[in-house]
């Protein structure tokens, strides 16, 4: 147990207290108590930098559970300190930004920072675990904590039908990345993933590599909503707006790019993991963008835009991946698309979390978000504005912002594809730059609604809730500490290069070493005339937008992927039900025949496949001419008590069948269970005649088909049976430990009974619970003749 | 002996069988008690029959048959006959206020769990 665990799991610490800090100082925004927290994190993480960008990466392991070889090992390297700054940076702005936008009176505070903490603790722990046990247990809880955020306002429909869908759709993914684990576990014998990257030679070759390649992109395609699992991220935005900034733009959703970037050096060099990564990604990329454009409300813009930009990273990452085929450090073009994903990461947490902010003070001041009902805010709400300009101006990727870069690098990196000559690239790699540049063009234009339809235009005051006036100063602290970054790391990109950005890359391409150097000029080349292709053409189709809007009704309902997952969903629920009600049927009956076929199935067929069927003919007891009588007579009668009519009869019958079996004790040496076996089939033969006098006297007609089936079962019960007791008596595995009985009885508890003693004495609590379990019946028993219950007919 | 009694086992948990699947509750409950009597007595059987005197001290016999599964057996019966008497007066409580023995009516449906 480190420093580096306590780190981790403090923000659980805290969470625990957190219902006690809200009761105990109602008056206080509960926020304030968390503020500092991830503030501290930060400053801690930041103590690291030095260390992580110069030397190896900082290892502290603890044993979890021994017993499995699951250590719980922190590892801080480039990319988990990337994340880590991320998580606790961004954290502390979303806090700081909660505690204005939730009101201390109306919200139920203490559940939603428990929440907030669960998820920061937890996202803290996928990325700084080395252990991919303990990762996915982690990744798991962000699950929850994003269901439970998700669901935070849970009396409003829409909230719980998306904590819903996004929780069966993470833990989905989820499950299946476990599944890649244990098949990562099965080939390199370790759950360590500096010990799997280790091995990676003998994961190449391994056949099962493939699946669990698939098995852990699925994972991480659910979790960043890559097409087609992005159908939860938009119902998401249910959640307040300070968690859609923090989980589902800047920190969870890239879970599943940080697990790509994590798992690179293990999978790259296949062309399935290329080709899988950019192809969906480049996919998502262009679907994200182009369904933001006909969205009308601000947080589905900026849902789709976060698809969009998480398809872009991990387009990059998967072209990243071609570089490893090449020697590479000579020619930058290779590594800059990793190189971009890692840029853009960084650039798309401060310019997407700013504009979350933007959204929620513009929600929050005027009552919707609806871009229809919103305009002309400029006058009123001028810094929002400017916050609003500098976000989405970055996110259209125009100068001088930190956006800019990124897509240039983004533009430099696709356009490169076709000179790599491996996996068919120069020939399919054409596709790249051109869906990434239409993608673009979408971007500009839905970058450009969400400002100029909000902000511009004829303002509309009866359609808002409230009037609408600036935010106050606490709320529009964070989006301008971030909106700064925007523009400082658009002016000086290079503070981060060697510090951050190279020590990123070298862990997830090890074998490479990198120079970044991210300059803001590169003259007149073929990636500014595509950003002024873009801005140009944008610019046409937003003001034409009405014109062409129509071609999104073209699209048909039937197919949409929405659809798709509300009737799998239905038909799951119904069809489980159905098939719930057809052996659940509230007949004891069937119940017992289920029974009745397992044990026959189970048994014969264990009796068949283990060979232990055996008839041992020597060491059997002589039979004698009054045994053959006493099994006549047993068999006679029960089988009687099958046909006969009457009831007094078959009780009778069943009084018989009680008898010989007590002679049959005797005959087998067995005195006392004679004696107790007569005494207790009188007493039960006198309690059936009590009670069969007042039941009916008419039997329930049977039809034939019911007494097949029950004689088919009760023919194989039999059987099985038979068999087993032959078996039982022919097979002796191992010493009886009667013996110890037979020479102990006298010695130790000096009784010549040796079944009394062992009841009374070796055995006496077994003796003293019968007694509880009879004496449990006889309450029954008096209740149920005594009691009448009030209301009772 | 104990081929014998093998056979004699399987019928008895044969008959139980059928009559504890039977509509009658009155049936059920002697199946149940036939079911009983099988299963003690494969105990029995299972541990080996007429090995030696009984397993009394005084008989002072060179060996003496097995006295676990007699230990075992006589908790079973004593806990077999609680659990018939109970089900007997299930059975005509049941009687008393529902106004049935058959087990197709008695069953459970939708809304009355």
């Amino acid at each position: 147990m480190s420093l580096l665990h306590l780190a981790i799991i403090s923000p659980f610490l805290l969470a625990v207290l957190v219902p006690i800090l809200y009761k105990l100082f109602k008056k206080v925004h509960t926020g304030w108590f968390i503020l500092p927290l991830p503030l501290v994190l930060f400053v801690y993480f930041v103590s690291f930098v030095s260390a992580t960008s110069t030397s190896q990466p900082i290892i502290e392991s603890f044993t979890w559970i021994e017993a499995l070889g699951i250590e719980f090992t922190a590892k801080i390297d480039g990319l988990g300190l990337l994340f880590a700054l991320l998580i606790t940076g961004i954290g502390t702005l979303v806090i700081l930004y909660s505690i204005y936008y939730l009101s201390k009176d109306k919200e139920k505070l203490n559940t939603f920072y428990v929440y907030l903490l669960l998820f920061m603790g937890a996202m803290l722990g996928v990325v700084l675990s080395d252990n991919l046990i303990v990762l996915y247990a982690f990744w798991e809880l962000t699950s929850f904590s994003s269901f439970l955020l998700i669901g935070y306002w849970y009396d409003r429909e829409k909230s719980r039908y998306g904590a819903q869908k996004s929780m069966l759709i993470t833990v989905f993914g989820g499950l299946s990345m476990l599944g890649g684990i244990i098949l990562l576990y099965i080939m390199t014998g370790t759950f360590s993933i500096s010990e799997i990257i280790a091995q990676s030679d003998v994961i190449f070759t391994h056949p099962l590599f493939v699946p669990a390649l698939l098995c852990i992109l699925l994972g991480a395609f659910t979790k960043s909503a890559q097409f087609p699992f992005h159908i939860w991220l938009p119902d998401a935005m249910e959640a307040p707006t300070p968690v859609s900034a923090y989980l589902h733009s800047a920190t969870m959703v890239k879970a599943g790019i940080y697990l790509v970037a994590r798992m690179s050096p293990v999978f790259a060099d296949h062309a399935l993991w290329l080709w899988l990564i950019a192809g969906f990604g480049i996919v998502t990329l262009f679907w994200g963008s182009f369904s933001a454009v006909k969205q009308t409300d601000l947080k589905a813009i900026l849902a789709f835009s976060t698809i969009s930009q998480l398809g872009m990273i991990m387009s990059l990452l998967g072209i990243g991946a071609a570089a490893l085929h090449f020697d590479g450090i000579d020619d930058k073009y290779h590594t800059i698309a990793t190189t971009a994903a890692v840029f853009h990461l960084i650039n798309h947490a401060t310019f997407k979390g700013s504009l979350f902010m933007v959204v929620g003070i513009v929600d929050h001041e005027t009552g919707t978000r609806d871009i229809r009902r919103l305009g002309g805010l400029m006058q009123l709400m001028p810094i929002t504005f400017t916050l609003a300009i500098i976000g989405s101006f970055s996110m259209a990727g125009l100068p001088p912002f930190n956006g800019f870069l990124s897509k240039e690098m983004f533009f430099t990196a696709m356009t490169h594809i076709i000179d790599f000559n491996v996996f068919q690239l120069d020939t399919w790699g054409i596709l790249f730059p051109v869906i990434a540049w239409i993608a673009s063009v979408f971007t500009f234009i839905y970058s450009m609604i969400l400002v100029f339809k909000t902000f511009t235009g004829k303002l509309q005051p009866e359609k808002l809730e409230k009037k609408p006036h600036e935010a106050p100063i606490g709320m529009l602290i964070s989006p301008i500490i971030l909106a700064s970054l925007v523009i400082i790391i658009g002016f000086f990109p290079n503070i981060l290069s060697v510090n951050i950005i190279e020590p990123a890359l070298s862990a997830i391409m090890p074998e490479f070493l990198f120079e970044v150097h991210i300059s803001f000029w590169h003259g007149f080349n073929l990636e500014l005339w595509m950003t002024i292709g873009v801005i140009v053409l944008g610019t046409l189709l937003y003001l034409s937008l009405a014109k062409w809007r129509k071609i999104y009704g073209l699209f048909p309902e039937k197919l949409a992927l929405n659809k798709a997952y509300d009737q799998g969903l239905l038909f799951a629920q119904n069809g489980s039900f159905k098939m719930t009600k057809m052996y659940m049927n509230g007949s004891i009956r069937s119940y017992l025949i289920y029974i009745f076929a397992f044990f026959i199935a189970i048994l014969s067929s264990v009796l068949f496949s283990q060979n232990a069927f055996k008839i041992d003919l020597e060491h059997a007891a002589d039979v004698r001419y009054y045994e053959v009588l006493l099994v006549a007579v047993i068999v006679i009668a029960s089988v009687a008590i099958l046909f006969v009519k009457s009831r007094l009869t078959s009780v009778i019958l069943l009084g018989t069948v009680g008898y010989t079996v007590a002679l049959f004790f005797v005959n087998f040496r067995a005195p006392d269970l004679a004696l107790t076996q007569l005494v207790i089939e009188t007493i039960s033969v006198s309690l059936f005649l009590l009670c069969f006098y007042h039941l009916p006297k008419k039997r329930n007609e049977e039809r034939m088909a019911f007494k097949a089936t029950n004689l088919v079962i009760s023919i194989g019960v039999g059987a099985v049976v038979t068999l087993i007791a032959l078996s039982a008596h022919s097979t002796k595995l191992f010493e009886s430990i009667s013996q110890y009985y037979v020479e102990n009885t006298y010695t130790e508890a000096a009784g010549k009974n040796m079944v009394n003693v062992i009841l009374v004495d070796f055995r006496g609590f077994d003796t003293l619970f019968e007694i509880v379990v009879l004496a449990i019946a006889s309450i029954g028993i008096y209740a149920m003749i005594k009691l009448r219950m009030k209301g009772a007919k | 002996m104990e081929i014998l009694m093998a056979f004699v086992i399987g019928i008895l948990f044969m008959c139980a069988t059928y009559l504890i699947l039977s509509k009658s509750l009155l049936r059920i409950i002697i199946g149940t008690g036939l079911l009983s009597h099988g299963a003690h007595l494969l105990l029995l059987t299972m541990g080996g029959l007429k090995k030696g005197a009984a397993p009394l001290l005084g008989e002072e016999a060179p060996s003496y048959t097995d006295p676990l599964p007699q230990a075992l057996i006589l908790t079973a019966i004593v806990i077999s006959f609680g659990v018939t008497a109970f089900f007997l007066v299930l059975a005509y409580r049941a009687y008393k206020e529902l106004g049935t023995d058959n087990m197709e009516k008695l069953r459970g449906t939708e809304g009355n769990d």
